[in-house]
């Protein structure tokens, strides 16, 4: 009965259950990659305009293609009873839950990495500016996960918690947005970012030590 | 699971309101190794109520659960339980192999191996089927199964006997008895009368 078995477990069923039905993978990118798509033609010939608001396109798309795929993060659990039995071991539920949320970032948020780099150059974002936009990514999309999950537990109990969810959670997605956007911002102009990407770093190791411990009570509440 | 030892688990001064409706009041029992308690009463008594208190999924509105002696909280109590609920808790999407290997890892292994498990449940050779693929009954076996590789004391199930055929309810009855001739223990809810030779059953009836 180790721990780290566990853990180790909970990814790898997360991993396979993702690869078997592959529109959980498929929907949030694709959302990400039509709605960045979009704004070119919406906005016309004018690429400087778009060259200046790319980081925040990016960005705001990355969100909300976080917030789409959220609700399948405990959905499929709750429905089929899975999560009792997560709630039901032994191992502390919180070590359990972040592997939950690891295994969905892994599907959710790591592909956005993959595709933003083209998606970049296709808004006319500076070179330069790309490191620091995957960087970004890199430690901005994982605390979307970690966050977006609290406000999963709190409403997987309810049938129509959709609407609740995005209250919940977009406000707290604002910080990453600030910090993130106005880095990409800043590096496409050639100024120095370490402020921003140490404030990231410090909201990411936040939100792992902190966050699980949360959405292991709230998943309690909504089992009831 | 060690025969020499034995649990008990206690209730004492159970109530539970829902939705300003008082289900039961003031309910106790005490279950020592080797017994079965089979919870009676009409649909909506409260019976999957007082099995979701005792795993821990509500809190009891008053009284107390004693896991031998101790409180739930503060015994290895979750370590020597299983729960088989409505939903079976199986992953449609996974392999039986797949779920049963999952459930394992969340536990510590019991008396059985997964291929032993699935012979006794009948399902040997199933090993690589899709569950999708599984009929209710098989599914309901399966989920049975999870009690079998686990180390557990404390069988919880509600309904074990849903769309099981009279050879599945004959087979799961088998287990029952072997279960608590091996010094373990079972809370069950059923609408079918269980027929479990040399157990002490013990009823609480809810209505």
């Amino acid at each position: 009965m180790s721990l780290s078995r566990a853990f180790v477990a909970v990814i790898r069923r997360d991993l396979i259950l993702a690869l078997r039905r592959r529109s959980e993978i498929a929907n949030p990118l694709l959302f990400f990659i039509l709605v960045i798509t979009l704004f070119p033609l919406g906005i016309g010939a004018q690429p400087h305009l778009l060259q200046a608001i790319a980081p925040g396109i990016i960005w705001v798309s990355a969100l909300l293609a976080a917030m789409l795929s959220l609700d399948s993060l405990f959905r499929s659990d709750f429905d089929d009873g899975s999560l009792e039995q997560i709630l039901l071991s032994p191992h502390p539920t919180s070590v359990l839950v972040l592997a939950k949320i690891i295994a969905h970032w892994l599907v959710t948020g790591l592909p956005l990495l993959v595709v933003a780099p083209l998606l970049a150059v296709f808004l006319g974002l500076p070179n330069h500016s790309l490191g620091i936009l995957l960087l970004t990514l890199l430690l901005g999309t994982p605390v979307l996960s970690l966050i977006g999950a609290i406000g999963v537990a709190l409403t997987v109990g309810l049938r129509r918690g959709g609407m609740i969810l995005s209250l919940l959670v977009l406000p707290l997605y604002v910080p990453v947005l600030i910090f993130a956007g106005n880095a990409v911002q800043m590096a496409g102009s050639g100024l120095p970012v370490d402020a921003q990407i140490n404030i990231l770093i410090s909201i990411l190791l936040m939100a792992l030590v902190l966050a699980p411990l949360p959405v292991a009570a709230a998943l309690k509440m909504s089992i009831n | 699971m060690q025969t020499q030892s034995t649990y008990s688990l206690e209730g004492a001064g159970l109530s539970c309101i829902r939705d300003d409706r008082v289900l039961f009041e003031d309910l106790a029992f005490e279950l020592v190794s080797g017994q079965v308690l089979l919870l009676e009463g009409k649909n909506g008594s409260g019976k999957t109520s007082l099995l979701r208190i005792l795993c821990g999924f509500r809190e009891p509105d008053t009284g107390d659960i004693l896991w031998c002696g101790d409180a739930v909280k503060d015994s290895p109590f979750y370590a020597q339980m299983a729960y088989v609920g409505h939903l079976d808790g199986i992953k449609k999407e996974l392999t039986v192999l797949e779920n049963l290997k999952m459930s394992l890892a969340l536990s510590s292994s019991g008396q059985y191996s997964i291929h032993e498990a699935l012979a006794k449940v009948h399902l040997a050779g199933y090993d690589d089927i899709l569950v999708q693929a599984l009929s209710a009954g098989q599914k309901r076996r399966l989920s049975l199964a999870r009690l079998l590789i686990t180390e557990n004391v404390l069988w919880i199930l509600d309904e074990p006997f849903t769309s099981l055929d009279k050879q599945g309810i004959a087979l799961i009855e088998t287990l029952m008895t072997e279960h608590c001739a091996n010094g373990g223990m079972i809370v069950l809810t059923s609408h079918h009368d269980i027929d479990l030779h040399d157990v002490d059953v013990r009823r609480i009836n809810l209505s």
